[in-house]
């Protein structure tokens, strides 16, 4: 509880705050509606550099001093982004000890078992297949709430 | 008062075109349910919403088409970076409900696989035929929808496609 007597975990059922990370421009522009509509916050990033320079997690040292990754509640991003991979993004973010309890979310076109076992091993929360529906965000809500019980 | 009643008329008869037009469309497989999902989306905060989407997904594949254009013209073809475009327009059409161009591009995977010039080059032209059509088919849908706007009509897709 802060000063003004708000818990933070207030905030959460309200309005969570997304980072989304996809490659494909449509499918950011998409899940970010589908974010905004579901009322989330929501944040793009084009790829997993993006992503950790967001999160302060970036190669730049000097960019670690962030207020960005104490805001995310989640992280859902897409598997097959060229350069960094969605399942590289979610090594990375699992290793880094203010980020590893955010639960990630991976997305696919693709309905591959051995990398979603991949996936799920490494940490991720949830695996879906894309493109997202309104069904799919309500779930990844429930499973906000859960997190923080 | 006549006056009145021929508008609504002529509304009425808009929007008919409009449902019969689009529910072709499906029938056909040219679009698929991810199309009425983007109509979920949209709202009054974003009312062209839909057609924002699919403008972006006609310049996103057109760039494709082209760069796959290039890529399968070169001496020695870069099959990955094929693939790679192709995965991309999949996509896209995937995201928009383009079920035939999303079809099309899974075949031309399938070809860059076995990397076959002969049938890449044939896929492409597949593909670039599928993507003209359902352009062409959108343009005039979303041309439709704007006169009934235009004649006070709005568009309900949601209701109209479930």
């Amino acid at each position: 509880m802060d000063a003004s007597g708000v818990s933070s975990t207030d905030g959460i059922m309200e309005e969570p705050h997304v980072l989304a990370v996809d490659d494909n421009l449509i499918d950011r522009k998409l899940v970010e509606k589908l974010l905004r509509n579901s009322s989330c916050k929501v944040t793009t990033a084009e790829n997993g550099l993006r992503a950790l320079e967001y999160l302060g997690l970036g190669d730049d040292r000097q960019s670690s001093v962030t207020d960005n990754a104490s805001k995310v509640n989640m992280i859902i991003t897409d598997y097959c982004m060229p350069g960094m991979t969605g399942y590289e993004l979610l090594k990375k973010i699992k290793e880094s000890s203010n980020m590893k309890d955010v639960p990630v979310v991976i997305v696919s076109s693709e309905n591959v078992p051995t990398r979603i076992n991949k996936c799920l091993e490494e940490g991720a929360k949830m695996f879906m297949l894309k493109p997202l529906k309104y069904s799919d965000v309500k779930k990844l809500r429930c499973q906000l709430m859960q997190c923080r019980g | 008062m006549v006056q009145a009643i021929k508008r609504i008329m002529e509304l009425n008869q808009l929007q008919r075109s409009f449902l019969e037009y689009t529910a072709a469309l499906f029938r056909e497989g040219f679009l698929d349910s991810q199309f009425s999902q983007l109509y979920q989306l949209q709202d009054e905060s974003n009312p062209e919403f839909v057609v924002e989407v699919v403008s972006l997904f006609f310049e996103d594949s057109e760039r494709l088409i082209n760069d796959l254009s290039r890529a399968l013209d070169q001496t020695i073809v870069d099959f990955r970076k094929i693939d790679a475009h192709v995965h991309q327009l999949k996509g896209s059409s995937s995201s928009i409900g383009a079920q035939r161009v999303k079809n099309s591009c899974v075949s031309f995977r399938n070809f860059c696989e076995a990397q076959n010039i002969e049938e890449c080059s044939k896929c492409l032209q597949q593909v670039k035929q599928e993507y003209l059509l359902i352009k062409n088919k959108l343009e005039a849908l979303f041309q439709l929808e704007k006169q009934i706007v235009a004649a006070g009509g709005a568009i309900n897709m949601v209701e109209w496609m479930l």
